[in-house]
């Protein structure tokens, strides 16, 4: 593996903990958006240029932004006053060592059962936009279904309580 | 070690972070940026096997990321719009003080 | 038959052949009267004269159709053959066998149908009379009526069930006339004592009778050779023995006599007649003196023959071989003919002295059964019948004529106010006391003292009957002296009784005289009637010594006690309050007769009081014990069920409120399990995906 992939990782896994770890909500939106990045950069080292640009897009340039706006709403960034942590952290931190153990295990004991290519594989925007219009349009209909009764699910929830609480 | 465990190891990683952060903090934004992360790793993952996979030319990991980045999208939307929803009832994000559905 | 009287022909009775007329119509001789008495009981207002007149025709047509019975009968025994003929049918059948009944048509049938007839016919026309003034008028024909009917079903009955069965109902009218007026406390409790006394008659008859009909299979009297009185019968009842040096046939003879001791008021079963005077003077005449009290005579008659099986010996016409049963029924009559004599001579009511005379009266009839067969029994019933119910009517005329008055302390003098009544009344007297040679009880009584004469096992009986006659004489002139003569010593003014009662008396004392004719030894009709032994006019039989000297002994007793009672009494008419004579004389003695020998006091004292124990052990029994037991099944079940409602309520019940209370607090602890927080969730998810793949992988495992 080359020094680049590990570099990028630990960039992606060391946002991935500011996110999880950092007390102000703010900071942690910023973290999250540095996992996102390289996140990014791991799909690209990948040869996944689409869906690194499409992580790009989405989720630094509009997921971070509305858990910012979320934030800011809700005014979570003042300090808070009975701590970040839930009181039983320690057994979501044991259950999630269990799972990391369990999936580190299942990777590493199926080692040799993993398959290897070392050639990259050739994927075209014009490649991916040919198999969304045939062999998945259905998926994207329901996509866009979905979509766009999310979009009007959050306005109205967001909505419903402004017109109440007048 | 193929460069291939090494990605599996990196996503494994990112999701049992992003299950800490959802687990153990006590802000419901803190949980939904959990619950992202652990779909990007869920993406990663996806990604790696369709690049070391056999038959990468149906492009299916490609396609599976893509819309699970869609449906993420739209479930943070939603999410963070019913966080608020119930800042507005309750004038807390605080996980443990929202009890309503207790017994 | 197995005793021949004598050398006489044996009785043929008459073949089978088509049964004739009177035979076949005899049913309706008593069933008219019952239907009369029906009829009488649902008419809707007291209609008197249609009340006495079905009364009283019923009977006359009874009296017409045994007339014409008895006249077969007679035509029959005239040309030589005796009649016993019989019309029987199966009433009922249980299983196999048939419950049979039947009526009779013989000799001894056919005079006691013309006896009843003739004087209850008699004694209805002097009813009229003498109820005249009672308000329940037809109630009396109705209960007359229909104690004819039973009276005369009982007489032509072939079946021993058919007669128990009659003489239930005569019991049960009897019961109903003493208590006639039923108001009076006395008369209530005379009708109960009659009915009870006779009761325990009854229940040994009727074992008696059951005891019959498991030996023979038969209740039938004559039934061609079958029935329980004839030949193969009575030879299986001979052949079992019953304990006591008893046969079969001897036991069941004294088990039925025991019925006619009840019902003929033997000792000791005679407390319940005197008493029975609470009745009307007709009833007294009708059922106390002829015709009820006979019934008993009257069944030890008819199955004399079972009475008599097995009797050894033959002896002369007055006396034959003699069994356990007839002695007891000799014994009987003789102790119980003085015993109610000795009474009498101290009674002071004037229908009571007659009762006790009716009471000794019957025991001669049975001594005379005992020792001198049916014919001997039989005439001194059918003579005793017409005079004493004679006296009777005689009595009850007195009564009326008195105003009500019965104590004949407080009678007499009335010879002249009352001649008609003064003449019959002594022509009955003379009768009873057996006045030498005119009057049919001379006869009839002699017949009977022939018979103790001749009686081989003891001379007692002669001395008693003899005893007898003596206090017969003796009492009855008593009374006729102080009810007719002397001086008047009532209320008010006696008068002559209305001619429907004094014409029915004059023919009473005509057959009182009468009778006798037809038996005498000159002339033994009657006997040979009977017994289907030709009579022929013989006045060589007053030849014999031994009946001379019998005759000459009753007349000299019959005067002694006549001229004694005359001597004491005579003209004299003592006042009521004073003692008696005789009282004077022996207190002691008179104080006990007069308390008619203490025979009520001693059943008081030992049965009633038993009785009463008894009711109150079978009280203190009901009560307690089984009031306890059944209280106690009660208390049992109570408790079983409090504790199936404990049970019900803490296992049951309990149990199951506690298995739901456990499934609601575990429900509460599960519940505990949603916390309502949404990071307890994920992380049970977490756990849960991490356990569950664990599972599937370590269950994959090659």
């Amino acid at each position: 593996m080359s020094g680049v992939f590990y570099f990028i990782s630990a960039v992606t896994v060391a946002g991935a903990l500011a996110a999880v770890l950092l007390r102000n909500t703010i900071h942690c939106a910023l973290a999250l958006a540095v996992a996102f990045a390289g996140l990014a950069l791991l799909f690209l080292s990948l040869d996944a240029q689409f869906v690194g640009f499409v992580q790009i897009l989405v989720y630094i340039g509009a997921v971070v932004i509305l858990v910012v706006f979320a934030i800011l709403l809700t005014r979570d960034s003042e300090a808070p006053n009975q701590g970040v942590y839930s009181r039983t952290w320690l057994a979501g931190l044991v259950i999630t060592a269990a799972v990391f153990a369990f999936l580190a295990w299942a990777v590493l004991a199926s080692l040799p059962g993993l398959p290897r290519r070392a050639v990259a594989p050739a994927a075209s925007v014009q490649d991916i936009g040919n198999a969304l219009m045939t062999r998945y349009v259905l998926p994207l209909e329901i996509i866009a279904v979905l979509l766009t009764a999310a979009t009007i699910g959050a306005v109205i929830v967001a909505m419903h309580e402004k017109a109440r609480s007048k | 070690m193929t460069p291939l465990t090494a990605y599996l190891l990196v996503a494994a990683l990112l999701f049992a972070i992003g299950l800490a952060g959802a687990l153990t903090r006590r802000s419901a934004i803190l949980v939904l940026i959990g619950i992202e992360l652990m779909l990007n790793a869920a993406n990663l993952n996806l990604i790696a096997f369709w690049r070391y996979g056999p038959h990468p030319e149906f492009l299916t990991g490609m396609m599976f990321a893509i819309f699970s980045i869609a449906v993420a999208a739209a479930e943070a939307a939603v999410g963070l719009g019913l966080v608020i929803s119930i800042y507005r009832h309750t004038q807390t994000t605080d996980v443990d003080q929202i009890t309503r559905m207790k017994g | 038959m197995l005793i021949q009287e004598g050398a006489a022909a044996a009785f043929h009775p008459q073949l089978t052949g088509a049964a004739s007329v009177a035979v076949r119509i005899l049913w309706l001789i008593p069933v008219v009267p019952i239907i009369a008495a029906g009829i009488v009981a649902v008419l809707k207002q007291p209609r008197r004269r249609l009340a006495a007149g079905l009364a009283i025709g019923s009977m006359s047509f009874s009296f017409v159709l045994a007339l014409f019975a008895f006249a077969h009968v007679v035509a029959s025994w005239a040309s030589g053959f005796a009649v016993r003929e019989t019309v029987n049918f199966a009433w009922f059948h249980i299983g196999n066998e048939a419950v049979a009944m039947g009526w009779i048509l013989d000799p001894l049938a056919a005079v006691m149908l013309v006896m009843v007839t003739f004087v209850g016919l008699l004694i209805f026309i002097y009813s009229t009379g003498y109820m005249a003034h009672d308000e329940n008028f037809t109630r009396f024909f109705c209960f007359l009526a229909l104690f004819a009917g039973a009276m005369l079903s009982l007489v032509i009955s072939n079946s021993l069930l058919l007669l128990f069965m009659s003489w239930e109902i005569v019991g049960l009218t009897s019961y109903l006339l003493i208590g006639f007026w039923y108001h009076k406390p006395s008369a209530a409790a005379a009708a109960k004592k009659a009915f009870m006394t006779t009761r325990v008659g009854d229940v040994l008859f009727l074992l008696g009778m059951v005891w019959l009909f498991a030996e023979t299979g038969t209740l039938l009297f004559y039934n061609h050779g079958a029935g329980s009185l004839e030949g193969f019968a009575l030879g299986i009842l001979l052949t079992q023995h019953a304990g006591l040096g008893l046969t079969a046939a001897g036991a069941i003879g004294l088990l039925i006599f025991a019925g006619a001791v009840g019902k003929s008021g033997q000792f000791p079963l005679h407390v319940w007649l005197p008493d029975a005077m609470e009745g009307p003077t007709p009833v007294s005449a009708l059922i106390h003196a002829a015709t009820m009290v006979a019934a008993g005579v009257y069944l030890v008659a008819r199955v004399f023959p079972l009475m008599q099986a097995g009797a050894a010996g033959i002896g002369t016409t007055a006396a034959f071989g003699s069994t356990t049963a007839l002695e007891v029924i000799t014994w009987t009559g003789a102790v119980t003919a003085v015993f109610a004599a000795l009474i009498a001579v101290a009674q002071d009511d004037i229908k009571r002295i007659l009762a006790y005379s009716t009471v000794s009266q019957l025991g001669y009839m049975m001594a005379g059964l005992g020792m001198g067969g049916i014919a001997v029994g039989m005439f001194h019933l059918i003579t005793h019948a017409f005079f004493k119910s004679l006296l009777f009517l005689g009595a009850g005329s007195v009564i009326h004529g008195s105003h009500d008055e019965q104590d004949i302390r407080r009678m007499g003098g009335l010879r002249s106010a009352m001649p008609v009544t003064f003449v019959v009344y002594a022509i009955g007297m003379l009768a009873l006391c057996g006045f030498p040679l005119l009057f049919s009880g001379f006869w009839s009584k002699d017949g009977i003292l022939e018979a103790a004469h001749g009686w081989s096992l003891s001379k007692a009986p002669f001395d008693l009957l003899v005893f007898g006659a003596l206090l017969t004489a003796f009492y009855m002139t008593r009374q006729v002296s102080y009810v007719f003569f002397g001086r008047w010593r009532g209320h008010g003014h006696a008068h002559e009784s209305p001619r429907v009662m004094t014409v029915p008396m004059c023919l009473l004392a005509f057959f009182a005289i009468a009778l006798g004719v037809i038996g005498t030894p000159a002339w033994a009709w009657f006997r040979g009637f009977l017994l289907n032994e030709p009579a022929a006019v013989n006045f060589a039989a007053f030849a014999s010594s031994d009946l001379l000297m019998l005759m000459g002994a009753s007349t000299f007793v019959v005067f002694l006690g006549i001229g004694l009672a005359w001597w004491l009494y005579g003209n004299r008419s003592p006042a009521a309050e004073e003692p008696d004579k005789l009282e004077k004389a022996a207190p002691w003695a008179w104080a006990a007769l007069r308390n008619r020998l203490y025979v009520d006091e001693i059943y008081e004292v030992t049965v009633l009081a038993f009785f009463h124990w008894w009711a109150r052990v079978a009280d203190w029994l009901d009560r307690r014990i089984w009031g306890g037991i059944v209280a106690g099944v009660a208390m049992a079940f109570r408790g079983w069920a409090q504790l199936n409602r404990l049970i019900d309520t803490f296992w049951v019940d309990g149990g199951f409120d506690k298995g739901c209370e456990e499934l609601s607090t575990s429900g509460g602890l599960l519940a505990r399990a949603h916390t309502g927080r949404v990071q307890t969730y994920l992380r049970l998810l977490a756990l849960g995906f991490v356990v569950l793949f664990i599972v599937l992988i370590w269950s994959s495992r090659p």
